[in-house]
C-alpha cells in the first residue's frame, strides 16, 4: 500500500495539532508497512524549479522530542511544495498574515514559479487563490508518482486531493480534523464550507477524528453515514524530563484553562464556574492561559465578578511555559463548546493533572479517567472542579490511571484503523 | 426428598439527586424523589405486583407444597410505604399463606458488616423488628447485602440468634465441594450456611433471555432436566436472585412469568425435588461440615469478592468518610439525621463508583443513574460533606444542651449569652418562620406571636451571636 498524503508540517518545525497529528499518523502507518509520499506546502524562497522538491528522509532534522525509526526512514518520502499555505488560519487571518509576512518580502519570493505555472509569479495573496494554486502544483506531484490511495488533511488540501484523484483515478480519502462549524459556530464562512463539502463529496471515504465530528459531517454536510469513519487521534508517547524544577509560589491550588480564548474554547464558562467555586472556597486560584478575541471580555467579566485577585491571565504561552503551567496545575479544564478532538487534556494527564472536559469534545469519547460535563452546565463544571480540589480519592484515581490511559492511545493503533479505511476504499 | 430453595431479593435504594457543592451547608435533602418514585412504581407494576400475584396463585394451586422466601430491604419497604403501599399488602397476603419465609438483612442494604459492627447489629435488629411487625414472623435466617459473608460475619450473625445464613457458592471457597449441601460456620457450628447455586441461578437471572445462549429458550421442563442431572446424593439447590429478575431485568415478553408459573408443576411431576424455605432446610438437613471463609465473599462478578463496592480509591475514600461518622451518629438521636445516615449507606452508592466496568460488562450500566463513577463519587461526597456538617451541628447542640448541667458557660457564644438561650431562640425563630410559611391556622400564628413575644428584643442580638458561634 502506497499513499499520497497531503499533510501539514514536518519535523523539525511543527507548530500545532494538525501537524502533530499528520506526523504521528505517518509514523504509525510506516510501522504497518505502508509507504507514504508526504507532501506539505512550504514557503521556501530558494532555487527549486519544479514547484516541489523531494527531501531525503535522512536529511530531516530532528529535535529531541522526535524519534524516527528505521522503517520510517525507509517508508516515507517527504516532499515540500512551494506555497505559503499555512494551517490554522481562516481567510481573514490569512490576508492579514500575508500582508505582514509575505508582502514585505515580495522581492525575495518573486518569480519563483513564474516559469512553469501561469500565476502572478508569487504566492497567492488570497487564501482561496492559494488553495487552487497549491492544487495545481500538487497535480504535477500526483502525475509523477505511483500510489494506491490519496489522503488529504483538512480543507486547505482538499482541492489538491481532488485534483490528484482526477488525474490518477485513485480513491481519495479526506481527513476531517475540524469543520467550519467548530471554528465559527453558526456563523460559517460559506466559501470554506463549500470547499469542505465539495471535498467530502468528492472523497471516496471520509475520516473524522471523533464521532462528534462524524455526526457534524453527516448532519451538516449531508455526507452519507456509510462512507464516514471515525479514527480517534492518538498522542506521541514522550518521555519529557520531569519538570521538578517548577516551583509553585502560591499555596493555593491552581485551576487552569489553557488554549485560545475564543468562542470555540468556551472560556466564558470557565470564568463563571470559577466564580461559583470561589464563592465557597476562596483558597483557589484560576489561571487563563492563552489569548484570543474574547480575552478582553473575559478580563472585564473577571473584574465585574470582583475576583481579580484570584483569577489570573498569562497571555499566550508556548513550549516550556506550557509544560510549566501544567506542572503547576491541580486541575486542567477544557470547557470547549465544540472540539473535534482536543489534545490538550491528554497532555495535562500525562503530567498527572486531573482534567475536566466538555462532553462536546472528541477526546471525551476516548477518555474514561476524566470528568465530563456539558460545556453549558456551569454548575456541573464548578462541581467537578470543587470535587477534584476537595476529595482526595479523585486525585488518587487520576494519578493512578490517567497517565497509563493516555499512554495507551498510540498512533500505531489509530494507523491500523486508517489502513482499514484504505483497504476498504481500494477494495483490498 | 431433595429440595429447591427459592429466595428472592427485593431492594431499591434511595437514589441521590444531583447534589452540588454549593448546596452543602444549607440544603439537606439528598434524594431524587422523581426518579425514586418513577422507578419504584415502574418495577412494582412490571415485577412486584404481578409476580406476587403469580406466587399467590401457585401457592393456592399446590396447597402447601410450593414455598418461596424473600428478603425485603428497609429502603424498599420505605419506598413502598411512600409510593406504592399496595406492594406491602400483597407481600402480607403471601405471608398469610404460611408458605413464605421472610429473611432478615441489614435495614438499609448496607455494607455495615465491613464498616462498623455496632451499626451492623443495630440495623439487623431494627430490620428484624420491621419484619415481625409487617409480616408476623420473626426471621431466623439472615442474608447480608450482596450475600457478603465471612467466618467472622457469620459469627456475629450467630450471636444475634439467627440459625441460618445465605451466601454465594463461590468456587474459590468451595473447591471440590458442592454448593448443593448445607454447611456450617467455621467459628460457630450452630450457624448453618446455605450456598447459592450460581450456575443454575444465573441461568435464570442473567441468561434467560440471551438468544445467543446455546440453551435458549429455557423452559421449565428443560430446567427440571438439569435438576435431575444433579448427583442424587446432593440435597438442595439454592436458587437466589433479585426479585426484579421477574418482569424487570427479564421483561414479561421474554416469557419469564411463564417459566416461573410452570416451574412448580414441572418440578413436582418430573423430579424428586420439592420446594423448601431455609427454615425447613435447617429443620431437616444436617450440615456436611464447616466451611472456611476467612476473607469476605459476595455474589458479584467473576471474582465473587468485594471489589465492586470497595475496589478503588474513590470507594475507599467514600467508605471511610461514611463510617468515620459512626461514633458521632451513635450520640445523635435526631430521627431525620438517623434516617439519612441509613439511606446514605446503601451499597448501591458504592457500586455506582466502581470503575470495574470500564473494560467489561455493560450489564451494570443499565442500573446506574450516573454517567461515570467519578460523577457518582463527587455527588456522594457532596452529600456526605453536608451530612457531616449537620451531625457536627447536632452534636454541638446536644453538648450545648448539656451545658447548664455541667455548669459551664458556653465560651464561644460569648457576651453572657448562654448556649441554652441561643438554642431556645433558634427554635423560636424557626417556628416563627415555619408559622409564616404555613399560615394555615390562626392558632399557629398566635402561638408564634406568643413565643416571639417571650423574647422580643433579644432576638436579633442573640441570633447574630449564634451565627458567630
Amino acid at each position: 500500500m502506497k499513499v499520497l498524503m497531503f499533510g501539514w508540517e514536518f519535523p523539525p518545525h511543527i507548530t500545532g495539532g494538525l501537524g502533530t497529528a499528520c506526523f504521528g499518523l505517518t509514523k504509525g502507518l510506516a510501522k504497518h508497512g505502508v509507504e507514504v509520499i508526504f507532501v506539505v506546502p512550504k514557503s521556501f524562497g530558494d532555487e527549486s524549479q519544479d514547484g516541489f522538491r523531494l527531501i531525503n528522509a535522512s536529511d530531516i532534522e530532528l529535535d529531541f522530542t522526535q524519534t524516527l525509526t528505521q522503517e520510517f526512514r525507509e517508508k516515507i518520502s517527504y516532499m515540500e511544495v512551494g506555497s505559503n499555505l499555512v494551517p490554522y488560519l481562516d481567510p481573514e487571518e490569512f490576508e492579514r498574515w500575508y500582508s505582514e509576512e509575505v508582502a514585505g518580502k515580495k522581492s525575495e519570493t518573486h518569480s519563483i514559479f513564474s516559469r512553469k505555472y501561469q500565476f502572478s509569479g508569487k504566492y497567492g495573496a488570497n487564501l482561496m487563490e492559494e488553495v487552487s494554486r497549491y492544487a495545481l502544483v500538487a497535480l504535477s506531484v500526483a502525475n509523477n508518482f505511483e500510489y494506491d490511495v490519496i489522503h488529504a488533511h483538512d480543507w486547505l488540501t482538499y482541492a489538491a486531493g481532488i485534483a490528484a484523484k482526477k488525474i490518477s483515478g485513485k480513491p481519495l480519502i479526506v481527513h476531517v480534523h475540524a469543520t467550519e462549524f467548530d471554528r465559527s459556530g453558526e456563523n460559517v464562512n460559506k466559501v470554506v464550507y463549500d470547499i469542505e463539502r465539495n471535498g467530502m463529496e468528492e472523497a471516496d471515504r471520509v475520516i473524522t477524528v471523533s464521532n462528534f465530528t462524524r455526526q457534524i459531517v453527516i448532519e451538516r454536510y449531508g455526507i452519507p453515514a456509510e462512507k464516514v469513519f471515525t479514527v480517534h487521534n492518538a498522542v506521541e508517547p514522550v518521555d519529557k524530563p520531569e519538570a521538578d524544577d517548577v516551583t509553585k509560589h502560591v499555596r493555593e491550588k491552581i485551576v487552569t484553562f489553557l488554549g485560545r480564548v475564543t468562542y470555540q474554547k468556551g472560556p466564558d464558562y470557565f470564568v463563571e464556574a470559577a466564580h461559583k467555586v470561589l464563592q465557597r472556597d476562596p483558597n483557589v486560584r484560576f489561571v487563563m492561559a492563552g489569548s484570543g478575541d474574547l480575552l478582553n471580555r473575559m478580563i472585564r467579566r473577571v473584574a465585574q465578578l470582583k475576583m481579580g485577585t484570584r483569577f489570573h491571565f498569562t497571555g499566550f504561552l508556548a513550549g516550556a511555559e506550557v509544560d510549566r503551567m501544567f506542572a503547576m496545575s491541580d486541575v486542567y479544564v477544557m470547557p470547549s463548546v465544540s472540539e473535534p478532538f482536543g489534545i490538550s487534556p491528554l497532555e495535562a494527564m500525562r503530567t498527572n493533572v486531573p482534567v475536566v472536559i466538555s462532553k462536546q469534545s472528541g477526546v471525551a469519547e476516548v477518555l474514561q479517567h476524566a470528568l465530563k460535563v456539558d460545556f453549558w452546565d456551569i454548575d456541573a463544571l464548578a462541581d467537578a472542579i470543587y470535587g477534584i480540589l476537595h476529595y482526595d480519592g479523585l486525585r488518587k484515581m487520576f494519578a493512578r490511571y490517567g497517565k497509563s490511559e493516555v499512554d495507551s492511545l498510540i498512533w500505531e493503533n489509530a494507523a491500523l484503523k486508517v489502513l482499514d479505511v484504505y483497504n476498504n476504499a481500494t477494495g483490498h | 426428598m431433595r429440595s429447591v430453595c427459592l429466595y428472592f431479593q427485593v431492594h431499591q435504594p434511595y437514589r441521590l439527586r444531583t447534589y452540588r457543592f454549593f448546596n452543602i451547608g444549607h440544603d439537606h435533602y439528598y434524594y431524587d424523589d422523581y426518579q425514586n418514585r418513577h422507578i419504584i412504581r415502574r418495577v412494582a407494576e412490571k415485577c412486584y405486583l404481578p409476580a406476587n400475584r403469580m406466587m399467590l396463585q401457585l401457592i393456592n394451586e399446590f396447597g402447601k407444597a410450593f414455598k418461596v422466601s424473600y428478603s425485603i430491604s428497609g429502603t424498599a419497604l420505605d419506598q413502598f410505604a411512600q409510593y406504592v403501599p399496595e406492594v406491602i399488602d400483597s407481600f402480607r397476603q403471601l405471608a398469610a399463606t404460611g408458605c413464605v419465609e421472610f429473611i432478615s438483612e441489614t435495614e438499609y442494604h448496607s455494607l455495615a458488616s465491613l464498616g462498623n459492627e455496632q451499626e451492623f447489629i443495630r440495623q439487623i435488629e431494627s430490620q428484624r423488628k420491621r419484619i415481625e411487625t409487617l409480616f408476623g414472623q420473626t426471621p431466623q435466617t439472615f442474608r447480608n447485602s450482596e450475600l457478603i459473608y465471612s467466618d467472622s460475619i457469620g459469627e456475629t450473625i450467630a450471636n444475634l440468634g439467627f440459625h441460618t445464613i445465605l451466601t454465594e457458592g463461590a468456587k474459590h471457597i468451595l473447591g471440590w465441594k458442592s454448593p448443593n449441601y448445607i454447611y456450617c460456620n467455621n467459628l460457630n457450628p450452630k450457624l448453618r450456611v446455605l450456598l447459592r447455586n450460581f450456575r443454575l441461578s444465573d441461568d435464570i437471572s442473567f441468561r434467560f433471555s440471551e438468544q445467543r445462549w446455546s440453551e435458549w429458550p429455557l423452559t421449565a421442563e428443560k430446567f427440571v432436566g438439569w435438576l435431575n442431572a444433579i448427583d442424587p446424593h446432593e440435597e438442595v439447590v439454592n436458587l437466589y436472585m433479585d426479585y426484579e429478575t421477574i418482569g424487570e431485568h427479564q421483561w414479561k415478553e421474554t416469557g419469564i412469568f411463564d417459566f416461573f408459573y410452570h416451574l412448580p408443576a414441572a418440578v413436582f411431576s418430573k423430579s424428586n425435588f420439592n420446594f423448601a424455605t431455609p427454615e425447613e432446610l435447617y429443620q431437616r438437613l444436617q450440615p456436611m461440615g464447616a466451611l472456611s471463609v476467612p476473607y469476605a465473599i459476595s455474589w458479584a462478578d467473576e471474582e465473587r469478592d468485594l471489589t465492586a463496592w470497595k475496589g478503588n480509591e474513590l470507594q475507599a475514600e467514600a467508605f471511610s468518610k461514611l463510617y468515620s461518622l459512626s461514633d458521632s451518629i451513635a450520640k445523635c438521636d435526631d430521627p431525620v439525621i438517623r434516617r439519612d445516615w441509613g439511606y446514605l449507606q446503601s451499597s448501591n452508592h458504592f457500586y455506582y463508583m466502581s470503575t470495574k466496568w470500564f473494560s467489561a460488562g455493560e450489564v451494570h450500566k443499565h442500573f446506574n443513574p450516573y454517567g461515570s463513577p467519578y460523577d457518582a463519587f463527587i455527588n456522594y461526597m457532596n452529600a456526605i460533606s453536608d451530612f457531616t456538617i449537620r451531625i457536627e451541628a447536632s452534636l454541638s447542640a446536644i453538648n450545648a444542651g448539656a451545658g447548664p448541667d455541667d455548669d459551664k458557660p458556653a465560651r464561644k457564644a460569648g457576651k453572657k449569652t448562654s448556649a441554652v438561650k441561643i438554642k431556645a431562640v433558634k427554635k423560636t425563630v424557626k417556628s416563627a418562620v415555619k408559622a409564616k410559611k404555613t399560615m394555615a391556622s390562626e392558632k399557629v400564628k398566635k402561638e408564634a406571636k406568643l413565643k416571639a413575644a417571650e423574647k422580643p428584643k433579644k432576638t436579633p442580638k442573640t441570633v447574630s451571636a449564634a451565627k458567630k458561634a
